[in-house]
């Protein structure tokens, strides 16, 4: 386990133990010329550290296990169905999982939509046009936001967001867009659409800033490059922008991510209901939300087994996103690394 | 680190001392809350022992005595048969049902427009909730409310979302009154709702009417009050429209006291009677017959000989229904069938 | 030609200049909500934050006034019992993922922890009732430390990763070329030095456990008298913002709005200063 040793000149006489060497070749300081004791406090060390490493990567498993483990009941009754099935019934304790994913899905995919354009307008902003002065302060305000616990934007989400929704912009979209299903429905306020505003706003920093991190790992060679041929600002960003472009995919899988597991805030506002409705005004209800809500009060083992089978697959879909999104991420960033 | 190991310290030593003083924990109804957490506070000066009551809804409650998890649980769902003998199965005791208080479900509505005093009969209600009655100014609302200005408004039906037994009584009425109803959804602390937004436990459900314009729900009588919400006249079996006060619930409790069954597990909506309110219910606290822990048990035995009694005085001005005299008599012989030694 | 060019030209250059304006524009849109937040916590919140709302214990239903004073101490034994599970394990991974830069073993554990960071409160929270909750049948402070812990685990590990990195080489070298055993060097010498940025960023990771709710709405569950015992139910700033936020009491409003005032401060707080460190740090090490 021991790490590559460095090699010096040492002159003899300052080493330390009396060694035995005498002669003025370099002499390869290795550990164990340093005697026992030493190496037994290495040992300890480097095994202790190792152990908790352990325990980390154990912990994952131990998690997947576990939940694994809690949702045999409701596995083993409905398979694979369960992850189309569009009942939800506690009375009859006939459990699927569909609606619930529609709901994650579309609330998540509506933040992303908002989000996206919002972030890389930021993350060009702040690696290609911002004067210094400007870029730190506004990187620093933006990772606050996402530094803000989530119950904040929930309370905030029902006391400004929905009622504006309700009274300002709900009433307009269904009076005029009633011809689009995605638009139909009594402004209840809660609904799909202020989950998914909220989301947007909770996912914006951290695909801004990844993205931002993104960019300024593209060499400014590039850049220079294009704007010697003549190109204006934009185009050179947009050449950028393309060298960048797996990059701020993985920026988007890590935002879609937290979009999907995100719990307090959608839970407040989305009016959790579980049904499956075309439009944006009707309430929902996510994967994350009805875990929440009825969890304390699952009461029969079917019940809370359906439960945990839906955390597991919150589990299963947020590991593989993260997994995919850090992949793609890690790349991009070696390659502009060694470029 | 070293705050964090400070305050594990404290803790330990504060729990020590904590020991000495009896804490117990309970969880379950919404419905009864507003009165169950002035009994604990005033209890818990008068004698030191603390309940800790989690308002998780009936759901919740029954689930956790189930789990034993809780030291007692409250619920306005009285337990099923197959309920009971799963508590059997799992904590190795019979669980009874002691009813504290009775309630209203009353209909609250935020429609300024309207003003108080909105009248509904029980096809109307069933309509709304069937999801069949969309806008505030529909013919059928109009027709018994003559002379009230109702507004070309939608309907924003609130409901639970959590297992409720305000859920319970409220489906419990539907089902006696609407075949629709009856057919199609029926009774439960959960079911298929139709139509509507979910708030969680009664605050959740009286939040979401006080916060949209439009919004109809059904909540416990002292929900309403409190947030100065407004809150209808229901149509009763007798034809007349009742406005919900604790003797409107009295009355309708007086029409079963006669028959009331050993083991407490009654509802008492669409009662006969000409002043009874047609959505009124018992609440009660479900406890382990058999506790392990006896000090414990001796507690509990304590707080509900003093909730039947001294409690009951608590109750109409938090506009809750006293227990009738007869049904209060049978909770305390049943009390004493708890085991506490 | 000529016109052509120019024509063309003036078209680039004003789709350039109305781009440029657009992302401007995208930056100004992203740092409203986060004024919003602040300013509506602030201004509802502020005729709630008072002496009592820090020392009175919270009311009956209904009556108005009270405080939260066993929700503070609540969040406080919560993120101490999420540190004392979740620290240790934090720290000495991070020391592992420092020393063993490229190694297999090391690249795969620094995977996870970014795969664990992803992972939703929500799920750790059903985690921690399942090993936790159950075999001890009931609910219980410790339950909600566990969860808390794991929760801190990601962002605890990366940081004290990243600081030890910070740490020049040199420094290292110079320990070692001394005759100082390896394990001595990086406890005694490299540690010390990376520690005002590890403990900030563990701050950090404390001031984020200290806002979650989702897992603690069945772990910890929730306590309207004072309790300091980690083996019951406990109440904290999180839990108790959400049973005050859903309910329709305009009083209970307030002091919701109080609460989430305070949890934002001290994450504001924590955060300029793990600015101000980490920046002092970075510029003096510039290798």
């Amino acid at each position: 386990m021991a790490e590559t040793s460095s090699s010096f000149t040492i002159p003899v006489g300052h080493q330390p133990s009396g060694g035995a060497e005498k002669a003025p070749p370099p002499v390869v300081l290795v550990e164990s010329k340093k005697g026992k004791s030493v190496n037994l406090g290495d040992l300890v060390f480097q095994g202790s550290t190792a152990f908790f490493a352990f325990l980390v990567f154990a912990l994952v498993f131990l998690m997947a296990y576990e939940m694994f483990r809690g949702s045999t009941l409701s596995i083993e009754k409905f398979g694979w169905s369960f992850l189309w099935r569009e009942v939800w019934d506690p009375v009859q304790d006939e459990y699927g999982a569909l609606v619930f994913i529609f709901g994650t899905l579309v609330s998540s995919v509506l933040a992303l939509i908002i989000a996206l354009p919002l972030s890389i307008g930021v993350a060009v902003f702040l690696s290609e046009l911002a004067p210094r002065w400007l870029e730190k302060p506004v990187s620093f305000l933006i990772e606050l936001l996402a530094a803000i616990p989530s119950i904040v934007y929930g309370l905030w989400g029902v006391f400004v967001l929905v009622p504006w929704l309700r009274i300002s912009v709900e009433p307009v979209l269904s009076k005029n867009l009633k011809i689009l299903p995605l638009f139909r429905g009594a402004p209840y306020g809660f609904g799909m659409l202020a989950a998914g505003i909220i989301l947007a706003i909770m996912i914006l920093p951290i695909i801004t800033s990844i993205s931002r991190d993104v960019l300024k790992a593209i060499p400014t060679a590039q850049r220079e490059a294009a704007l010697a041929l003549g190109a204006t600002r934009w185009e050179t960003t947009r050449i950028v922008l393309s060298d960048a472009r797996s990059g701020i995919l993985g920026a988007t899988l890590l935002g879609l991510g937290r979009a999907i597991g995100e719990t307090m805030a959608v839970t407040m506002v989305i009016g959790n209901r579980p049904e499956i409705s075309a439009s944006l005004l009707a309430p929902g209800y996510t994967m994350a939300s009805v875990i929440a809500n009825e969890f304390t009060e699952a009461t029969s083992d079917m019940y809370i087994s359906s439960l945990i089978e839906i955390a597991l697959i919150l589990f299963a879909v947020t590991v593989l996103l993260n997994a995919a999104a850090r992949l793609i991420v890690w790349g991009v960033t070696k390659k502009f690394k060694n470029a | 680190m070293t705050i964090a190991l400070l305050l594990l310290v404290a803790s330990l030593v504060f729990g020590e001392a904590a020991l000495a003083q009896m804490k117990l924990n309970g969880a379950g109804a919404t419905f009864p809350y507003v009165i169950y957490s002035k009994w604990f506070d005033v209890y818990s000066k008068k004698s030191g022992v603390e309940f800790n009551y989690q308002s998780i809804g009936s759901g919740g409650g029954i689930k956790q005595v189930t789990e034993g998890t809780v030291d007692f649980g409250a619920s306005d769902a009285f337990l099923s048969d197959g309920q009971m003998s799963a508590i059997k199965e799992k904590q190795g005791s019979d669980v009874i049902h002691i009813p504290t208080v009775m309630g209203a479900v009353v209909l609250s509505y935020n429609l300024p427009a309207a003003g108080k005093d909105l009248r509904l009969s029980p096809d109307v209600l069933a309509g709304i909730y069937l999801g069949q009655i969309t806008n505030w100014n529909d013919s059928k609302i109009a027709a018994i409310n003559p002379g009230k200005n109702l507004p070309d408004q939608a309907i924003i039906v609130a409901h639970r979302s959590d297992g409720s037994g305000t859920t319970n009584i409220f489906t419990d009425y539907l089902t006696k009154v609407s075949k629709t109803w009856a057919v199609n959804i029926g009774k439960g602390p959960s079911v298929n709702w139709p139509v509507g937004l979910g708030g969680k436990g009664n605050e959740g459900v009286a939040g979401l009417i006080k916060q949209s314009e439009g919004a109809i729900g059904y909540v416990e009588l002292a929900y309403a009050v409190q947030n100065s919400l407004a809150y209808a006249l229901l149509q009763n079996k007798a034809g007349h429209f009742i406005l919900p006060s604790f003797d409107a619930v009295s009355a309708a409790a007086a029409s079963i006291s006669g028959s009331m069954p050993a083991d407490f597990r009654v509802m008492i909506t669409d009662a006969d009677g000409k002043d009874s309110y047609p959505i009124s219910g018992f609440t009660w606290l479900l406890i382990y017959k058999d506790m392990k822990d006896k000090s414990k048990a001796q507690e509990i035995v304590k707080f509900l000989k003093w909730a039947i009694t001294d409690g009951q005085s608590f109750a109409k001005d938090l506009y809750y229904a006293p227990l009738p005299e007869t049904v209060a008599k049978l909770c305390l012989k049943k009390i004493d069938t708890i085991t506490t030694n | 030609m000529k016109q052509d060019f120019s024509t063309f030209h003036y078209w680039r250059k004003s789709k350039s200049a109305f781009t440029t304006f657009l992302c401007f524009l995208s930056g100004l849109i992203a740092i409203v909500p986060l004024f919003l937040i602040f300013f509506y916590s602030l201004s509802q919140g502020i005729g709630a934050i008072n002496l009592d709302f820090f020392t009175q214990m919270p009311k009956p239903v209904g009556e108005s006034g009270g405080g939260m004073a066993n929700a503070i101490v609540g969040t406080a034994i919560l993120i101490g019992l999420g540190a004392l599970f979740g620290l240790p394990i934090s720290l000495f991974t991070g020391i592992y993922l420092a020393e063993h830069k490229h190694g297999a073993f090391a690249s795969v554990v620094r995977f996870l922890t970014d795969v664990l960071s992803g992972i939703p409160s929500i799920v750790v929270g059903v985690v921690a009732y399942i090993i936790v909750v159950l075999p001890m049948k009931h609910f219980s402070a410790l339950a909600g430390g566990v969860a808390l812990g794991i929760l801190m685990i990601p962002t605890a590990t990366r940081t004290t990763e990243e600081m030890l990195l910070l740490v020049p080489q040199s420094i290292r070298e110079a320990g070692l070329a001394l005759g100082i055993a390896r394990w001595k060097v990086t406890l005694r010498v490299i540690l010390p030095t990376a520690l005002r940025g590890i403990t900030t960023g563990i701050l950090l990771a404390l001031a984020r456990a200290a806002g979650e709710t989702a897992p603690l709405l069945f772990t910890a569950l929730g306590n309207r008298f004072w309790s300091t015992e980690i083996g019951q139910p406990i109440a904290s700033l999180s839990v108790f913002i959400y049973d005050y936020a859903k309910a329709p009491f305009a009083d209970w409003n307030r002091q919701a709005w109080a609460a989430a005032f305070v949890l934002i401060f001290f994450i504001t707080i924590l955060n300029v200063i793990f600015r101000f460190v980490t920046r002092g740090r970075y510029a003096g090490n510039g290798h």
